[in-house]
């Protein structure tokens, strides 16, 4: 294998065209994602997490103004694909998506089986026997029972229908699941039941993940890494563990602080002020105009800085 | 101004004793119609079945369920907006049934809602000063000053400066945080006593969630509030509340106080939801959590006894799957709905 990292993404770029300006939603991403491990993207709601997952999979809505970068997965440069190409042997195949409240994305109208066995028939070229024998596998990964597969999704409860939603993303054994999500609609066990169902897709399959989510608490239950993202851009990235314990950004240092705990004592802390507008960006730090440990320097871009093995975005390491 | 303030008093002072209940819920039954074909009768679903608690003057009371487990009916008929086909629903010594439509006029200016999710909850054509206008114009305040000064004061106390930037502003030119602003000042302009939060911070992102809960906690010290706290997070529960009550399946089957909850969960249920909730920790990464298999049951038959034994890991034989548990009390004023307490 000439490269062992599964995932580079670098200096991904994406911007949008709208009437009040240029969105800049993703604005020069970078990460790195080895094989078999899970990394997770927090942010708040508009910071670019989305529009993250869906520039790595290049799933673009039609006003784009640039879209640039470099995603390299296996080894592979999948930017210089052309779309066709892209969509028969990348998307699916190397590379699957859970979307935002996939649970409620099913088709109503088809029986999950077939929801879940149709990208197997499509892009690996399976017939409808073994296509359906390949989605019955499936089930039994994400604990869905075999007899499922013939009920339609208004049959089951949410947290069957998010089952069949990452067995749907499971059926062409790609290598990296991105996730966006999974999980905020769904009720604590709900929750924790999906958890374990990853963490055993995991182990058992070898898959990566991305998980995108605001919800830091719970994604703590995949992570093996976390990148935190503000306005766009990566802040902070790093090993889950060092991260929970004592996150360098004071952005993430916030946040955490800002995480109810179930038996905490600690007072909870919150951040002043919005996030900046993606269509008017400062210059300089995106984070500097709410950060408490602001000084001169912060008007200056900050470059990603290494810290012993962790990356931050902020002149305080510099 | 004065009357709105002499009313609060009043009511601060009547229920100032210990044991006076402002609100007293007793042996709530709330069930749903099925009907098939219109007329024939397929039975019911038991939403709320049998619901008995009080809450006290400026009381922080937490509900806590996984949905589907009645929360919602239970506070919405304890807003009024559904009929119970059994027990009471007392407020202040009246009895909700007996009310007319002035009487539930009355109660309505005192009893304040702050819903889940801000943007369905606000009119998108109205202004804000107009979503704000609108109580103090039905609660029959007929003076346009005092409805100005209402809503100046309402603004302020939830941080809504400066007050004239958001008056003439649409509800989708707020962001999530302001709406839900919006939506407390609402709750809040008519100075009820009493204050109904349905999961007010479940569409919210986590910074803005802890501004919006602290915000919640102090209106409720400044003005002696009591309050429902209804959501499934167990999480922000201790930040928010004094007691706590777990409801499934129409049932509060524990009740506590928070921190007793907390660190002595009695009921295999809350064991259950206690476990289930993360705090972040890299180790969770490595460990499966153990929940109870299956699904909450179907409301229509739920099961017979206690109605967590087919899911429960320390099942009594004969007892939990026949007999239906009456609240025990393993320690004071703790109760719990389970045969393990006998």
């Amino acid at each position: 294998m000439a490269d062992e990292k599964l995932l580079r993404v670098k200096d991904l770029v994406l911007h949008f065209r709208t009437t009040h300006g240029t969105v800049q939603a993703v604005d020069g991403v970078d990460i790195e994602l080895d094989y078999n491990r899970a990394v997770v993207i927090v942010g708040e709601s508009g910071c670019g997490k989305s529009s993250l997952a869906k520039a790595i999979l290049r799933l673009l809505p039609r006003n784009v103004e640039k879209y640039s970068g470099e995603v390299n997965l296996g080894g592979q440069d999948v930017m210089k694909l052309d779309d066709e190409d892209f969509r028969l042997n990348v998307r699916w195949v190397g590379m699957s998506m859970v979307p935002q409240a996939a649970m409620n994305a099913l088709n109503p109208v088809l029986r999950v089986g077939e929801q879940v066995s149709e990208p197997a028939m499509i892009h690996l070229g399976m017939k409808k026997e073994e296509a359906t024998q390949a989605a019955l596998k499936m089930f039994q990964h994400v604990g869905v029972p075999a007899d499922f597969i013939s009920r339609y999704p208004f049959e089951l409860s949410g947290g069957m229908r998010q089952r069949v939603a990452i067995a749907m993303a499971l059926v062409t054994s790609p290598s990296l699941i991105i996730l966006d999500e999974p999980t905020s609609a769904l009720d604590v066990l709900t929750q924790a039941n999906i958890f374990n169902v990853l963490k055993r897709i995991k182990k058992e399959l070898g898959t990566s993940f991305i998980l995108i989510t605001h919800d830091i608490a719970t994604s703590s239950e995949l992570a093996d890494e976390v990148a935190v993202m503000y306005a766009g851009q990566i802040v902070e990235t790093g090993d889950a563990g060092r991260f929970f314990t004592a996150p360098l950004h004071p952005y993430s240092q916030k946040l955490m602080a800002s995480v109810p705990r179930l038996r905490g004592t600690k007072e909870l802390e919150f951040i002043t002020g919005q996030p900046p507008s993606l269509v008017d960006l400062p210059i300089g730090c995106r984070f500097a105009e709410r950060c408490p440990q602001r000084f001169e320097k912060c008007s200056q871009n900050p470059p990603m800085i290494k810290n012993d093995g962790r990356t931050v975005k902020c002149w305080l390491y510099h | 101004m004065s009357g709105e303030a002499k009313t609060q008093n009043e009511i601060i002072e009547k229920y100032s004793g210990e044991n006076k209940a402002l609100l007293s819920v007793q042996d709530l039954h709330v069930w749903f119609e099925l009907r098939r074909f219109g007329f024939g009768r397929a039975g019911y679903v038991r939403a709320v079945d049998g619901v008995s608690f009080d809450v006290g003057r400026g009381e922080a009371l937490a509900i806590v369920g996984e949905s589907g487990c009645g929360k919602s009916s239970l506070m919405k008929t304890i807003l009024g907006l559904y009929k119970p086909n059994n027990g009471k629903v007392i407020m202040d010594g009246q009895d909700l049934q007996t009310l007319d439509a002035k009487g539930m006029r009355w109660y309505h200016s005192h009893v304040g809602y702050v819903q889940q999710d801000p943007y369905g909850a606000l009119a998108p054509f109205m202004a804000v000063k107009k979503i704000l206008e609108e109580p103090l114009i039905v609660g029959g305040i007929k003076s346009k000053e005092e409805r100005q000064q209402r809503i100046q004061k309402a603004m302020e106390e939830v941080k809504l400066f400066p007050v004239e930037d958001f008056l003439g502003k649409y509800p989708h030119m707020l962001s999530g945080g302001q709406q839900q602003r919006v939506v407390i000042a609402r709750a809040m302009i008519m100075g009820p006593y009493f204050l109904v939060a349905d999961e007010p911070v479940s569409m919210l992102d986590a910074s803005v969630r802890v501004e919006i809960l602290k915000l919640l906690r102090g209106l409720q010290e400044n003005h002696h509030l009591s309050v429902i706290y209804i959501t499934h997070d167990l999480s922000t529960v201790s930040y928010f509340s004094e007691r706590i009550f777990v409801m499934y399946a129409g049932e509060l089957v524990e009740k506590a106080k928070v921190d007793r909850l907390l660190y002595n969960p009695c009921h295999p249920y809350t064991l259950a939801l206690l476990n289930g909730t993360s705090v972040p920790d890299a180790n969770n990464a490595k460990t499966f959590k153990e929940i109870p298999p299956g699904e909450p049951p179907s409301l229509v038959k739920p099961p017979a006894g206690c109605r967590f034994h087919p899911r429960c890991s320390r099942m009594i034989p004969d007892t939990c799957d026949v007999k239906v548990p009456p609240d025990f009390e393993p320690e004071p004023g703790h109760l719990v709905k389970c045969w393990l307490f006998q």
